[in-house]
């Protein structure tokens, strides 16, 4: 049963739903395949094999019993570790939560869960989604499917590689400087980051609370619409949460599909997110898809947004400022490890120091140090305050481009996945991975990553960035499915459709135990 | 310091100006928290009225409370304030285990009510004027409970418990403006302030205002300026001083200290201290610096607020009649003497009180009952007078009275049986048989059998001794069981001992 692994979400909600295929099947095809595959990629940090099959066969039941259910019901979805789960660990990739069970769901997993779709499981992401390789998880790293040598993106590299290797169609992940969008960039799936505010952060372990939004992830733009469909809208329990009303996104992905869908749509460059920095093979798959566009009809512009460039150290001064103050109730009284210090009086003091110093990674002190500084009596003006209004300019630089174009365009990152420790010791070179989406979260704007093919020079996959105005998540979802479209017509297949094969790990221990 | 160092008041008066200020913690009855909707009750089981989101867990969010807004509002008018326009939530970090996020959400430059003054008159009729600078909306922290120590002080504890029910409780904070020119009844003030301030609080019906449970809470800064100067003193702030009289005490004892410490040649710490009710001192808490760093910044999970004008305008609509307004009118529409009045208003009956004149008994009649018996009976039990009886059952007993069917002490035990939930007042004395026996013809029968079964007494009476009739009336009311009024049974004992044969 493979082949069912290697379906859409939105085909294997076809065999689901005329009950050629049961959830229980379709569920365990796909465990079956993380047995396979995943001791070696290490997308998950935790499986659920038992309570997936089981939650399989009540949908089974349900729908046996003719309840009319979401189409996505018995489609199995791996959901990130930052997003609380009341039945399986849930770590946001960090020692200090190691073994925690939260005593609820966040909201996008209790719409998961009551649409019907199949927790697998949760997955590795850097800690406190901190990163942009995945390799500052405490529990190891994930590698790429493409080549694994490499990195899968990060934070969200499990939620992408599970998706890239067949292990999951669907997963979760959550978003706040490019931590849906690079990970699928350089795993070739497809990523989106909602508009802030259009998907509940309730549950979402927090890590720059003006920044982090929860978004799909998956092999198609339309699978990623269908998940959308399921997770967005208001949340009461989430007080940035818009109480806007929704269009669906599956049929706004459905549009795109029709002829001429991009006739007339106004494309604005970013002439910032181009030139240096940008590896040759992803501008040169981006300049082709751009000629590809024109000649479905789409009219491109060059815009301008003079102020993306401090986009990068305002968000290296929000993100740790708020992340300082998120991350201080890890402090061992209510939840998480606890460690007492080698020597010394245990007071509350002493334990919450040693419980920190043990259970928080050198990342993730370095940001808490930096936003500990950037809010300091006497700093907060030159530094917080300074990074706000950097951020109302380019709030203002994505107002003058939507003025002249319907949607925004750039590479979703400026290389393909890169190897592992390769930028492990320069923090600032990590950072500047991510030059091209943090922008978005900056505005608020949604943003979408699509493969648009693989550098010549690696053979590794390519991302574009769509976005646009707030909001507008709609027309993100029509015109990403256009485009993909062209793509998958002019190469004739899917991009994943050639990531290479993956061994079953079991074949590689007997091959060593041959040796 | 031990008392004995301290420098005498009025000599510390005579070297020094004192100058005050007072933050006070209101925390609102809302039925639920502040940012949750967890239940805001006193007295539940430890850790039960919590959540993921009071209890600072990974991932939980806040949701304002828009009553607790609404009722910031009102105090924020009734103390006088501007209301803002713009108004926002900021975090104020720092880590403390009460503190389940370890940071409180608290406002910072934007409080939603600001620049606003009442005025309270001391008891010599001095009014004095306190400015408020501004009235900001909190959460409160938990409750810790240090174990295993001898005094339940965290110094020499083994463990500490923590409760969060407390945590995430709505309060407003409500910080005055330096009072200068306190003198003398500096102490006074701070006792007088909180008051109103609490019974403001009341008033508004905002907050349960009850200090012993900590509804109200004062932290008191006293800074001393040597006279002549016009350089203010280093200010100590004393915490969580939790009744009126402590308050009172606290500053007297710190202006006491202060001046001792300054005369002496030394400095004031700008530091907290703790208020001991028991040995009426205080201690050294932790210092305080004004660059004390709380890294506050605005609260990124909660949107900005702007309270609508119209909204504010329907708010003061509200607003109930001041306190001290309202006692003025009371005590002149019931003509009570002073003692009388702040009998009922430091038993906190005045409620009570108007709402039994309002149910048609005299002022005084019900400041009696409401201060005497009732009051009695309260204390024994441990509970709030007005949770015995209700305003409407203490109008009929005292009408009952009125009309001669009940004496005082019947009276007493009808309230009794009210208590006990026998009913209404008539029905208690239907079925306790406790009315007055006012048919004559009873009262003659017993008359007579009492003086004809003493002959001697019914001599005497005759012969114009008529202190002798206290026997008979004793007879006779012990033979109708108290239930006759004795003004009665005397005038009558006298008319039948002239006539009986």
């Amino acid at each position: 049963m493979t082949y069912l692994t290697k379906l859409s979400a939105a085909a294997l909600s076809e065999l689901l739903v005329s009950r050629q295929v049961s959830a229980v099947e379709a569920t365990r095809a796909h465990l079956d395949h993380v047995t396979a595959v995943d001791t070696d990629l290490h997308a998950f940090l935790h499986v659920a094999g038992d309570a997936a099959l089981n939650t399989a066969a009540k949908i089974d039941a349900r729908r046996a019993a003719g309840d009319v259910l979401n189409p996505l019901a018995g489609v199995p979805i791996a959901i990130k570790d930052v997003l609380a789960t009341q039945d399986m660990p849930t770590t946001a990739g960090s020692k200090i939560l190691e073994g925690w069970v939260p005593p609820y769901d966040a909201t996008v997993v209790a719409r998961l869960r009551a649409a019907g779709l199949i927790p697998l499981g949760k997955t590795n992401m850097d800690e406190f989604a901190m990163g942009s390789s995945t390799e500052h998880s405490a529990y190891g790293v994930t590698r790429n499917p493409w080549d694994r040598d490499r990195i899968p993106g990060g934070s969200g590299g499990g939620s992408a590689a599970a998706v890239a290797s067949f292990q999951a169609p669907l997963a979760l992940g959550s978003d706040t400087g490019g931590s849906i969008r690079q990970p699928a960039a350089v795993t070739g799936s497809v990523g989106v980051k909602p508009t802030y505010g259009g998907v509940s952060r309730y549950g979402a372990i927090a890590l720059a609370s003006s920044l982090d939004q929860v978004g799909p992830v998956s092999r198609s733009v339309y699978d990623a619409a269908l998940l959308h469909d399921v997770i967005g809208g208001h949340d009461p329990l989430d007080s940035t949460s818009l109480t806007d009303s929704w269009p669906s996104m599956a049929a706004a992905a459905q549009a795109g599909l029709k002829d001429g869908a991009l006739k007339g749509v106004r494309v604005g460059v970013i002439k910032e997110l181009s030139g240096d920095g940008f590896q040759a093979g992803v501008t040169q798959r981006f300049t082709e898809t751009l000629a590809l566009l024109v000649a479905a009809g789409a009219e491109i512009t060059e815009v301008s947004a003079p102020n993306f460039e401090y986009a990068v150290a305002a968000y290296y001064l929000i993100l740790p400022a708020e992340a300082s103050s998120n991350l201080a109730r890890f402090d061992s009284v209510r939840f998480g490890i606890r460690v007492n210090p080698d020597s010394g009086s245990l007071t509350s003091e002493h334990v919450m120091s040693a419980t920190r110093e043990a259970g928080f990674g050198a990342e993730v002190k370095r940001r808490i140090i930096l936003g500990t500084y950037a809010l300091s009596a006497g700093y907060y003006d030159a530094y917080y305050g300074s990074a706000q209004k950097v951020r109302t300019l380019i709030q203002r630089d994505f107002a003058a481009a939507f003025s002249q174009a319907d949607v925004l365009m750039s590479p979703s990152a400026p290389t393909t996945a890169f190897k592992f420790g390769e930028k492990l010791a320069d923090p600032m070179a990590m950072y500047l991975n991510d030059v091209t989406t943090i922008p978005a979260n900056l505005a608020g704007v949604p943003g979408m990553s699509i493969p648009m093919g693989l550098a010549p020079e690696d053979g590794l996959p390519v991302g574009l960035q769509i976005m646009a105005p707030a909001k507008a998540d709609a027309r993100l979802y029509t015109v990403g499915a256009a485009i993909e479209q062209l793509l998958e017509a002019r190469w004739g297949h899917t991009m994943l459709s050639q990531a290479p094969a993956l061994t079953p790990t079991e074949m590689f221990a007997s091959e060593e135990g041959a040796v | 310091m031990p008392k004995a160092e301290l420098m005498d008041f009025d000599r510390a008066l005579e070297l020094f100006e004192p100058v005050l200020g007072f933050e006070v913690h209101v925390e609102l009855n809302t039925k639920t928290k502040m940012f949750c909707g967890c239940a805001n009750e006193f007295g539940s089981g430890a850790n039960t009225n919590t959540c993921p989101t009071c209890l600072g867990l990974p991932g939980g969010l806040p949701q304002v409370n828009k009553k607790a807004i609404e009722s910031s509002i009102r105090l924020g008018l009734a103390l006088g304030c501007e209301i803002a326009e713009h108004s926002r939530f900021a975090r104020k970090n720092y880590f403390y285990p009460d503190t389940a996020k370890n940071f409180q959400t608290s406002q910072y430059d934007d409080p939603i009510a600001h620049d606003g003054s009442i005025t309270i008159e001391l008891e010599s009729g001095r009014l004095v004027t306190v400015e408020i600078e501004r009235a900001h909306m909190e959460d409160d922290a938990g409750k810790l409970t240090h174990m295993g120590g001898a005094t339940g002080r965290i110094q020499g504890a083994d463990y500490s418990l923590v409760d969060y029910n407390r945590g995430g409780v709505p309060l407003v904070e409500i910080v005055t403006q330096m009072i200068e020119g306190a003198e003398h009844d500096a102490p006074e003030i701070g006792k007088t302030y909180v008051a109103a301030i609490r019974e403001i609080a009341k008033a508004l019906g905002v907050s349960n205002a009850r200090m012993e449970e900590g509804n109200v809470r004062c932290d008191a800064n006293v800074s001393l300026r040597p006279r002549g100067s016009n350089v203010l003193g280093t200010r100590t702030e004393t915490k969580n001083v939790n009744s009126l009289r402590s308050v009172e005490r606290a500053v007297r004892y710190e202006i006491q200290r202060q001046a001792a410490v300054l005369a002496g040649g030394g400095t004031i710490t700008q530091e907290t201290r703790h208020w001991h009710e028991d040995t009426g001192i205080t201690s050294a808490g932790r210092p305080k610096s004004d660059a004390d760093d709380y890294r506050y910044f605005p609260e990124p999970d909660l949107l900005p607020m702007a309270p609508s004008r119209d909204w504010v305008e329907e708010l003061r609509l509200t607003l109930p009649e001041p306190p001290a307004a309202r006692r003025k009118r009371l005590q002149a529409a019931w003509g009570f003497a002073n003692l009388e009045f702040q009998d009922v208003v430091n038993s906190d009956l005045l409620d009570a009180v108007e709402a039994t004149v309002a149910a048609g008994a005299s002022a005084q009649a019900a400041r009696k009952w409401w201060t005497g018996e009732i009051a009695r009976l309260a204390n024994a039990a441990g509970v709030a007078a007005d949770s015995l009886v209700t305003p409407a059952q203490l109008a009929a007993l005292i009408e009952l009275v009125d009309a001669g069917t009940l004496t005082d002490r019947l009276a007493r035990q009808v309230l009794e049986g009210v208590i006990a939930g026998e009913g209404t007042p008539a029905e208690v004395v239907d079925s306790r048989g406790l009315a007055v026996v006012s048919d004559d013809g009873a009262l003659i029968a017993a008359i007579d059998a009492a003086l004809l079964g003493q002959p001697d007494v019914l001599a005497k009476i005759r012969d114009g001794k008529v202190q002798a009739a206290g026997a008979v009336i004793g007879a006779v009311m012990k033979a109708m069981r108290g239930q006759a009024d004795a003004a009665r049974v005397r005038e009558l004992v006298l008319e039948r001992a002239a006539t009986i044969e």
